[in-house]
């Protein structure tokens, strides 16, 4: 910046100096913590650069600094190094990721060095990746429908450019096929761009890494990727900087190179157990399950790089995978996320079990952004009171549902009967479909119309006179081939 | 470190919008006092040593960077320094500068309208200076220093004794609201001299007070002979203080929500307060954007604390195109944001909650009736605690410190309905949302709020699954408002009507025993007389209760129309009833058209068509004269 004070630069310029210096030998190691007393004085969140004795140089962060000690967490761990053979370098600047647009198509560890054998690509600058907050007044308020050619998300949780909408699934269940299907073929309406990829993996299994990898390739997008790998046998700690270094990437490919940038980042519950060692080792006072009190921010500092900027023609839209423990939705992890993303698709392993893909629940499931990007000129008309009136009605066959496992299906009203009916094709025809399947939003749509025909039509109260004329009972009539669902 | 392609940004900027900062601003010239020097960093907690003359409270700004932040311990010559941006790189040694004044906000003609942040950093100017990311250190004055006002002074003459709160003078700060110039708490003597009618700037001198001999009024007082007062358009006001007030009042007046089921079922007082617990996706947010578009307050404070920034931008985007139905203005003429969403600096969350209620009182002093929404407590109350935590005091519950309800009580005791300085009323009212972890509402933060408030609008999960918005329990919620509001409403609405309410929320505790009959045998045991009172309480969750935020007409209703609407329901009640009674099956009631028109008149029904509920009123008793000569 050029109005910096004189005594703020000087202030650089000794900062730079001093890194220089090296310190042989530290205090304490205690997991991937590393104590070094009677230092200059080191900045907090300093870059930190330990070398072991075989001459290694491990990275770390300054998580506690003063003049007695300084606290730094070295992200491959400590393992390995001695007491008195450990060099440390404070670096006197933040961790930085030197970007540029020809990272896409490689592969990098969790740090962002490259690890599929090619050169360092040239970078165009050098980000912190920490990012830094963005001023509300400069964003732009998202409202673009991307169509993923899913029902249960184009028609009902509807996915906007710029949202944040994560994936709260469990183990076994099918996200990665979800989430590689979304990247597969989310297209704009009416617009051909198309979205560059970053994916950033934290302690997942090196065939998770493969599948999407496959995918990426048998589609002839892996031009299009890049990918940050913090895998199962990496270190745990690496993890907390992964989605760092993917998503600084990711601002500087939208913000920068005006591309439309979709991050998926998983498992987002790898992350936050890194994040629950760390406080742990350092005896902090966790708040709910052993998790510290800052998972809520630290997580925010995550999600919220996501969306749109004024005057810019980049974005992002982040797809943030998690399992939920034990499939509890109420476990912090799932919870705090839920507070910051903008909706969650929250799959249910009872949907799974009966064979439907994707298994995702009606009712917990929610876009927050979709009232703004659905309707007339941007998907159709009658999508908003079509999804609020497909979402009553599932909701009471949920109901019917637990009321005929009590008193058995003989003993349900007429009108009951209907409703049972609907919610099995509803669940047969509009959610269920194939994984290759591509649906158009108006298919989507008009299947929901199908399904909905089945009640009658008194029960419909959130739909318009008109909209009962025009698609009420009339789908079936239509003439077009449902692809792909020909069972 | 800026990016290379800056200057293409800046192109594309330009044609965006007018730069509204073409001269740069004077930043307010800042004391080089140091107060002491950095020892250690955790966090935003920073620990400070050599501490000469600063005192409790006091806001400094912490090294080179100059990041601003605030005394809030002090033992021999060490302190704790709490700190408001970001504190990476900054390292021991560091100097810190006091500022001799304790965190304030600016008060005078320019809030309305504006965004700030959890410390009064006006957003605007900053995005301004070209820049999308908020960087540290910023210092810009709250209230633009070069922007004039046409000031017109009060009938007060020189010469007479002018007292703290009196109204020297006016502005029009916007096209809807006067902005009364107020003699500054703590100020009384006779005025010396008064401005003439003309424009100035909020540091333009526009009165002089000289004060009275020997009153120990606040600030620096001297013990010499009293120095004259120079007063201007604006005054600053610390944070954690509540500003002064002759007296309190008690409420009797509504806050008009235009959402049925709160005005109709659990009203809220102007003046009052109420909390809105809820799990995520419940509709907190929902409702306070429903309340800060529609309610009848006159100015309205929304602190974003700790939320999604998209959610203020919403708020940025929609406000200034949507008419104040009251007034025919924008409602951005009577709106002012604070934004500390959820990436920004944790410890200014903190404050946020103080920095609104603040401006909410200066507001109140004026005369007028101010609603503070906070959304969340949840995110100040972890803010709290993660502070906590980092100075290693003593937990008490889930790690959140011993404090915590002292400090709720404290924030929601700014609420009121007053008698001011200057003789005449004015209100504040507080609608805080909860988040609690996992939607359980037994966590401290609910539990605490709950003992303060007097208004309970729980929100519940179930009904928000099933897209009942908004998703006020109705079983859970309450207001204690109601009983001071009575006369109130038998006076504007009638009778009638609280009857109808309480005959409504009996039909509603009713239903839920129904209901659990239901679910053990089904439907077909209740006999046809109490399978109706479940029908017409379906009629009047989604007739009534039920109310789109984002349908032109639906989204806020007049109290007369609440008013027909639940007497029309509570006819379909009646006559259904004795229809019933007369042998005729719940199933032909249920088909009549005319209900139909009864479930979707919210839609249809705007609130100035109140003719077409008289219509709708004769086309349901011919629907029953029918039903009834066919079927008797
Ligand atoms: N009155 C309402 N009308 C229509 N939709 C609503 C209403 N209230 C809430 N919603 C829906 O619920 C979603 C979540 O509401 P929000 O207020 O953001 O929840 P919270 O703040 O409790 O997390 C919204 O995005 C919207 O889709
Ligand atoms: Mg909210």
């Amino acid at each position: 910046m050029s109005n910096q004070k004189p005594n703020q630069m000087a202030h650089k310029i000794k900062k730079k100096l001093l890194s220089s210096r090296e310190y042989i030998g530290v205090d304490q190691l205690d997991g991937p913590l590393v104590f070094v007393k009677k230092t200059h004085p080191v900045g907090y969140r300093e870059l930190v650069e330990c070398v072991d004795s075989t001459g290694h140089v491990r990275l770390g962060l300054v998580l506690d600094t003063s003049e007695d000690v300084v606290v730094v967490q070295v992200f491959e761990g400590t393992s390995g190094m001695s007491l008195p053979e450990t060099r440390v370098r404070f670096m006197g600047e933040p961790l930085k990721l030197s970007v540029s647009k020809r990272m896409l198509g490689r592969v990098f560890n969790g740090l962002g060095q490259p690890v599929d054998g090619g050169p360092q690509p040239i970078g165009d600058l050098d980000l912190d990746v920490n990012g830094k907050p963005i001023n509300p007044t400069a964003r732009e308020y998202p409202r673009d429908f991307i169509q993923t050619g899913i029902s249960v998300i184009d028609g009902m949780n509807t996915l906007i450019r710029g949202q944040k909408l994560p994936i709260f699934s469990g183990n076994g269940l099918p996200h990665n096929e979800l989430a590689a299907q979304i990247a597969r073929q989310a297209r704009i309406k009416g617009e051909d761009t198309e979205f560059a990829v970053v994916f950033a993996a934290m302690g997942v299994k090196h065939d998770v890494a493969r599948y999407f990898i496959q995918s990426f390739e048998e589609t002839g997008v892996i031009d299009n990727v890049a990918l940050f790998l913090s895998l199962a046998d990496d270190p745990s700690i690496e993890r907390l900087i992964t989605p760092r270094c993917a998503l600084t990437l990711a601002e500087h490919l939208a913000f920068n190179e005006d591309m439309h940038v979709l991050v998926i980042m998983t498992d987002m519950s790898n992350y936050c157990e890194s994040l629950r060692e760390i406080s742990t080792l350092r005896g902090e006072i966790p708040s709910r399950k052993g998790y510290p009190g800052y998972l809520y921010s630290d997580l925010a500092e995550l999600y919220e790089r996501s969306g749109m900027l004024k005057g810019f023609k980049g974005s992002i839209t982040q797809l943030p995978i998690l399992t939920m423990p034990s499939d509890d939705i109420s476990h912090p992890i799932p919870d705090l996320t839920g507070y910051i993303t903008e909706g969650q698709i929250v799959f249910e392993r009872d949907m799974n079990g009966r064979g439907i893909y994707p298994p995702v629940a009606g009712l917990p499931s929610l876009s927050r952004l979709m009232k703004d990007g659905i309707g007339e000129n941007m998907t159709r008309e009658d999508h908003p009171h079509l999804a609020s009136q497909l979402f009553a009605a599932y909701s009471y066959v949920k109901d019917v549902r637990n009321l005929a496992s009590v008193i058995g299906e003989e003993e349900l009203t007429p009108l009951d009967h209907q409703y049972m009916e609907f919610g099995e094709t509803f669940e047969r025809i509009f959610i269920s479909q194939h994984k290759g399947e591509n649906r158009t939003i108006e298919q989507t749509l008009d299947l929901g119309w199908e399904a909905l025909s089945l009640l009658p039509v008194e029960e419909l109260h959130r739909v318009t006179e008109e909209e009962i004329e025009t698609y009420y009972g009339r789908i079936a009539e239509k003439d077009y081939d449902r692809i792909g669902n020909t069972k | 470190m800026q990016y290379s392609t800056i200057e293409r940004r800046k192109e594309c900027k330009k044609e965006q919008k007018p730069n509204r900062n073409d001269e740069v601003r004077q930043t307010p010239s800042m004391e080089e006092r140091i107060v002491g020097t950095v020892q250690r960093v955790n966090g935003p907690v920073v620990g400070a040593k050599g501490i000469t003359n600063a005192v409790m409270l006091e806001m400094v700004r912490v090294g080179e960077m100059r990041i601003v932040g605030e005394i809030i311990k002090i033992k021999g010559s060490t302190a704790i320094v709490q700190v408001y941006e970001d504190t990476t790189g900054i390292s021991p040694g560091e100097n810190i500068y006091g500022s001799g004044m304790p965190m304030s906000v600016e008060l005078g003609p320019g809030l309305i309208g504006t965004i700030y942040d959890g410390i009064q950093r006006p957003l605007e100017s900053i995005y301004a200076m070209s820049q999308e990311y908020i960087e540290r250190g910023i210092n810009l004055p709250s209230l633009a220093r070069d922007k004039t006002w046409d000031f017109i002074p009060a009938s007060v003459s020189t010469g007479t004794i002018v007292r703290e709160g009196e109204i020297i003078g006016t502005c029009q700060e916007t096209s809807q609201i006067l902005h009364k110039i107020l003699v500054p708490p703590g100020i009384e003597g006779t005025l010396t001299y008064i401005a003439e009618e003309g424009s100035y700037t909020v540091t333009d001198v526009i009165a002089k007070v000289l004060p009275k001999v020997s009153n120990a009024a606040g600030g620096a007082s001297k013990g010499a002979a009293p120095e004259e007062k120079e007063l201007t358009m604006m005054q600053t006001w610390a944070i954690r203080k509540a500003r002064p007030t002759a007296e309190r009042l008690p409420l009797g007046k509504p806050l008009v929500s235009g959402q049925r089921v709160i005005d109709t079922l659990f009203p809220l007082a102007k003046g009052g307060t109420v909390v809105i617990p809820g799990g995520f996706g419940t509709g907190k947010t929902m409702i306070q954007h429903a309340i800060a578009k529609w309610c009848d307050a006159d100015i309205i404070v929304y602190i974003g604390c700790g939320e999604r920034g998209n959610e203020m931008t919403d708020v940025l985007t929609e406000f200034p195109k949507l008419i104040d139905p009251r007034t025919g203005q924008s409602l951005m003429n009577r709106t002012i944001l604070i934004a500390n969403t959820s990436n920004m600096p944790v410890s200014a969350r903190e404050a946020s909650i103080y920095t609104g209620v603040t401006l909410a009182e200066y507001y109140r002093d004026q005369g007028y009736d101010v609603a503070v929404m906070a959304d969340s407590t949840s995110r100040w109350a972890e803010a709290l605690r993660e502070l906590s935590g980092r100075m290693e005091e003593m937990p008490a519950e889930e790690g959140f410190p011993a404090y915590l309800p002292t400090r709720i009580a404290e924030f929601y005791e700014r609420a009121g309905y007053m008698r001011l300085l200057s003789g005449e009323e004015g209100s504040v009212s507080i609608i805080g949302a909860v988040s609690p972890p996992g939607g359980d509402f037994s966590e401290p933060v609910t539990q605490h709020t709950r003992r303060f408030v007097r208004c309970f609008w729980g929100l519940d999960r179930q009904l928000a699954n099933a897209r009942h918005y908004p998703a006020i329990s109705w079983l859970e919620s309450y207001s204690e408002y109601m009983e001071d509001l009575l006369p109130w409403w038998e006076q504007k609405l009638g009778f009638q009507r609280e009857k109808d309410r309480t005959e409504m929320m009996e039909l509603l505790h009713r239903e839920v025993r129904l209901q659990q009959v239901v679910k053990l045998v089904g439907p077909d045991a209740l006999p046809d007389s109490q399978r109706f009172i479940i029908e017409v309480c379906t009629v009047f969750k989604n007739a009534f209760l039920q109310q789109n935020a984002f349908d032109d007409i639906d989204r806020y209703s007049t109290l007369e129309k609440q008013t027909r609407m639940l007497a029309l329901i509570l006819l379909y009640w009646r006559r259904g009833q004795d229809a019933i009674k007369k042998g005729i099956t719940i199933v032909r009631v249920r088909k009549m058209r005319a209900l139909q028109d009864v479930i979707k008149m919210k839609f249809t029904i705007g609130n100035d068509q109140m003719e077409l509920f008289d219509k709708l009123e004769a086309r349901l008793e011919r629907g029953f004269d029918q039903l009834e000569s066919l079927y008797v």
